[in-house]
C-alpha cells in the first residue's frame, strides 16, 4: 500500500458532452517512471491535469499520497504543494524575477524563511544550471532556459510527485535537449515522474512504463521495453510506425 | 549647367531648386505673417481672391521645389521623407503653419497684450482682453471657498504635509522599501484623514470648527478627488474579483453593483446622497455631506474600475492560474502574487482614464450645495459686483484642470513604464 502514490480508480470526465477520460484505472508507485503518449485529443494532458485537479473529474476516485481528490479545497492546496508541475507554456510569472519566481511559493505556502527559501531556489537553478540567469526576467530567457526555471520552480517546493506535460513540445529542436537532460537527470535522483511526451527517445531511456492513450481510454500501459519491441494493440503499433 | 526641369527636381541643380524653393516657401509664410501681425497685406494689388490663395500656392511650389530625392543633406532628406511626402501633405503642412500664425495674435492680445492685472476692481479692466483682476481679486476664494481666511493656514498647512508626506517613497532604504505598500494603501491615507478631520476640520484641540460647507474652492477639488480616488480603487478591484468569482452569490451581488452604478448617472447618485439617504437613517444619526458625497463618488466609480480591471484579468493567459494553482497557492495568495500584480500593470492606462473622469467629474458636486472651483467660479461670475467675467473664470478653471489632468497622466505614464517587463 504504502509505496502506491497515485491510484485512480474508473475515472471519468466530461467537457460538456464530450467523454475525454473513459474509465482510467492507473497505479503510480512510488519513484515509478511513467511516460504518457498518444495521439493530441486522446486526454492524456486531461489525465494529468486531473493529478493536482487542475481539470476536475466528475467520476471515480483520484487518490494521491493517501488523500482522495475531493471539493475540499484546503485538502486539494496541500496535495498540488506536494505535486509538482511543468506546463508546455512555460508558465513562468512574467512580472518576477527567475529567483523570485523560484521562490514565491515556498516563501507564500511553505512558510519557508526567504534567506532558506533563495538558498534553495539557487540550489535548483544550479541543477538546472540557470543559475547565473537568477536576477534576469523570464522574457530575457530562451525558451529552453525558461522550461527549466519552470522545473526548478517546481522542485523547490520538494514535491514528491513531478508531472510534466508535454514540456518540449514548444521549444525549438536544439533546445529540446537541454531540458531533456534536466529531466533524465532529475529522474536518476529518484523523483516519481508522469510524463506526457512525443520524446520517444527519452521514454526508452527513462521511463519504467509506457502508457498508450487514445479516444479517452488507456489503450496500452507495459514496461518500456515490452511497448516498444512487441505492443499489442494495432492501434499502438500504427502511432509508433508514425512517429519513430 | 544642367538643364533646369522644374517639374521634376533633381539634385544635378541642387542649390537652384534649395534655393528658389526655400524662398517661394519663406515669401507664403512671411506674407501670411505680416497680414497676421501687422494687418498688412503686400499683395493687396491683386484681386482679394488671388491675394487670399497666393501664400498657399506660392508655398506649395516652394516645397514642391525643394522636394529632391536623395539631396544627400540630412535635415532635408528627413523633412521630405516625414513632411513633405507629397503636394497633399505639403498642403497640410502649411496650412496647419498658416493656422498657428494667424492664431496666435488674437490668443496673445487676450491671454497679455490686452489684458489687465492691476488694480482691484472692476473699473481697472480697461482693455479688450482678459480681466486677470478679477481671477487675482477672487483667488483666494478659489482655492479656499468659504474657508475664513485667517484659518486658511490649517490647510496650507496639511497639504504641505501631505505632500512631503507623499516623498516617503524616494527615500532609498531597503528597511521603508519593504513597508512601502502598506504604507502608500493604509498609512497614508489614514494620516490624511487625520490631517483633515483635525486640522482642516477642527472643532477640538482647541481649533475652531469649520464646517464642511465652508469648505471649497480647488482645496475642496483635492480632498474629494484624492479619498474618492483611494477609496474607488480597493472597492473595484473587490468588484472585478467578485465578477469572476466562481461562488453564485458573489457573483451576482457584484453583478448587480456594478451594473446599477453604471446605469445611473453620477448627478443623480450625488442628489439621492443628500436628499434620499438621510430619510432611510435615524434621527440622530448625522453623516456629515461631504462624506455622503465621498462614499457615492467612490461608489460610482468603483463600478467603473471594477469593469476597467476586469478587462485585464481576462486578458490574462490560463497558464498563470494554472501555474499558480499547481504550486499550491490558494485563491487570494494566486490573486495578490501572481494575477493582480500582472492585471493591474496592463489595466494602467485605463485606470488612469476612469481617474482622469473622476477628477474632472467632482465639480458636480454642487448639487449638493458643495462648491469646488467651478462652483466657487459659478458664484463669483454672479456677484453684481463682478458681472461679466465668466470667460476668464472658465479659462481660469479649465488651465488648473488641465495642469491636475495631465500631472496625472504623465504620472501613470511614468508608472507603465517602470512596470514595464519583457514578456
Amino acid at each position: 500500500m504504502s509505496d502506491k502514490i497515485i491510484q485512480m480508480e474508473n475515472v471519468n470526465k466530461w467537457f460538456g458532452d464530450f467523454q475525454v477520460l473513459k474509465d482510467i484505472n492507473l497505479e503510480v508507485n512510488q519513484k515509478q517512471k511513467i511516460v504518457v503518449c498518444g495521439p493530441s485529443g486522446s486526454g492524456k494532458s486531461t489525465l494529468i491535469r486531473c493529478i493536482n485537479r487542475l481539470e476536475e473529474h466528475q467520476k471515480g476516485t483520484i487518490i494521491v499520497d493517501g488523500n482522495e481528490l475531493t471539493e475540499d479545497t484546503k485538502n486539494i492546496e496541500k496535495i498540488r504543494a506536494d505535486v509538482g508541475m511543468v506546463f508546455q507554456q512555460f508558465n513562468l510569472f512574467p512580472h518576477l524575477s527567475i529567483l523570485d519566481n523560484c521562490t514565491l511559493a515556498p516563501i507564500w505556502v511553505k512558510k519557508m524563511p526567504k534567506k532558506k527559501a533563495e538558498e534553495m531556489a539557487m540550489q535548483q537553478l544550479k541543477q538546472v544550471q540557470i543559475v547565473d540567469q537568477a536576477k534576469k526576467f523570464p522574457g530575457q530567457l530562451s525558451g529552453g532556459q525558461q522550461q527549466r526555471c519552470a522545473i526548478a520552480r517546481a522542485l523547490c517546493m520538494e514535491p514528491k510527485i513531478m508531472l510534466f506535460d508535454e514540456p518540449t513540445s514548444a521549444l525549438d529542436p536544439e533546445m529540446i535537449k537541454e531540458v531533456l537532460d534536466a529531466m533524465v537527470n532529475l529522474a536518476k535522483a529518484g523523483m516519481t515522474m508522469i510524463v506526457v511526451t512525443h520524446e520517444m527517445g527519452f521514454a526508452k531511456e527513462v521511463a519504467d512504463e509506457v502508457i498508450f492513450m487514445d479516444e479517452g481510454m488507456i489503450v496500452e500501459k507495459q514496461p518500456t521495453k515490452e511497448f516498444f519491441a512487441n505492443p499489442k494493440s494495432d492501434r499502438t503499433k500504427l502511432f509508433l510506425s508514425q512517429i519513430l | 549647367m544642367n538643364k533646369i526641369n522644374f517639374l521634376k527636381p533633381d539634385n544635378q541643380n541642387l542649390s537652384t531648386y534649395l534655393y528658389s524653393g526655400s524662398f517661394l516657401f519663406f515669401i507664403a509664410v512671411f506674407d501670411v505673417f505680416l497680414s497676421s501681425f501687422f494687418g498688412m497685406n503686400i499683395t493687396s494689388f491683386l484681386p482679394n481672391f488671388a491675394s487670399f490663395l497666393l501664400p498657399l500656392i506660392l508655398g506649395i511650389i516652394g516645397l514642391h521645389l525643394i522636394r529632391i530625392e536623395f539631396s544627400g543633406i540630412k535635415n532635408l532628406d528627413l523633412l521630405n521623407k516625414h513632411i513633405n511626402t507629397n503636394t497633399f501633405n505639403a498642403i497640410l503642412t502649411l496650412l496647419i503653419i498658416f493656422t498657428i500664425i494667424k492664431s496666435i495674435p488674437p490668443i496673445m492680445s487676450w491671454f497679455i497684450i490686452d489684458a489687465n492685472i492691476a488694480g482691484d476692481t472692476k473699473e481697472a479692466c480697461t482693455g479688450s482682453g482678459a480681466c486677470w483682476t478679477y481671477i487675482k481679486i477672487w483667488l483666494n476664494r478659489f482655492i479656499y471657498g468659504m474657508y475664513p481666511n485667517e484659518l486658511q493656514w490649517r490647510i496650507n498647512i496639511s497639504f504641505i504635509l501631505l505632500i512631503a508626506l507623499a516623498f516617503v517613497g524616494l527615500i532609498p532604504s531597503e528597511k521603508i522599501k519593504k513597508f512601502l505598500t502598506l504604507y502608500y494603501v493604509v498609512i497614508y491615507p489614514i494620516i490624511a484623514f487625520i490631517l483633515i478631520y483635525y486640522l482642516i476640520s477642527g472643532g477640538s484641540l482647541g481649533l475652531e470648527w469649520v464646517e464642511t460647507g465652508a469648505w471649497g474652492g480647488l482645496s475642496l477639488t483635492f480632498i474629494v478627488s484624492f479619498f474618492c480616488l483611494i477609496f474607488c480603487f480597493p472597492v473595484g478591484m473587490f468588484l472585478a474579483l467578485g465578477r469572476r468569482s466562481q461562488l453564485p452569490t458573489v457573483r451576482y451581488i457584484s453583478v448587480g453593483f456594478i451594473e446599477f452604478w453604471r446605469g445611473v448617472p453620477l448627478i443623480t447618485v450625488l442628489f439621492m446622497s443628500s436628499v434620499m439617504f438621510p430619510m432611510f437613517l435615524p434621527e440622530d444619526f448625522f453623516m456629515d455631506k461631504l462624506v455622503r458625497v465621498i462614499i457615492a463618488i467612490s461608489l460610482f466609480e468603483a463600478a467603473y474600475v471594477a469593469e476597467v480591471i476586469r478587462g485585464g484579468l481576462q486578458a490574462l493567459p490560463r497558464g498563470q492560474y494554472d501555474a499558480a494553482k499547481s504550486l499550491g497557492m490558494g485563491y487570494w495568495k494566486m490573486h495578490i502574487f501572481v494575477i493582480l500584480p500582472q492585471a493591474l500593470k496592463l489595466v494602467i492606462p485605463g485606470i488612469a482614464n476612469t481617474f482622469l473622469a473622476l477628477v474632472k467629474d467632482t465639480p458636480l458636486i454642487f448639487v449638493v450645495g458643495l462648491l469646488e472651483i467651478v462652483g466657487m467660479l459659478n458664484l463669483a461670475k454672479t456677484n453684481p459686483e463682478w458681472l461679466g467675467f465668466a470667460m476668464e473664470g472658465y479659462v481660469f478653471a479649465a488651465i488648473i484642470f488641465w495642469i491636475i489632468c495631465y500631472a496625472m497622466s504623465k504620472y501613470s505614464y511614468n508608472l507603465e513604464l517602470r512596470y514595464k517587463t519583457e514578456r
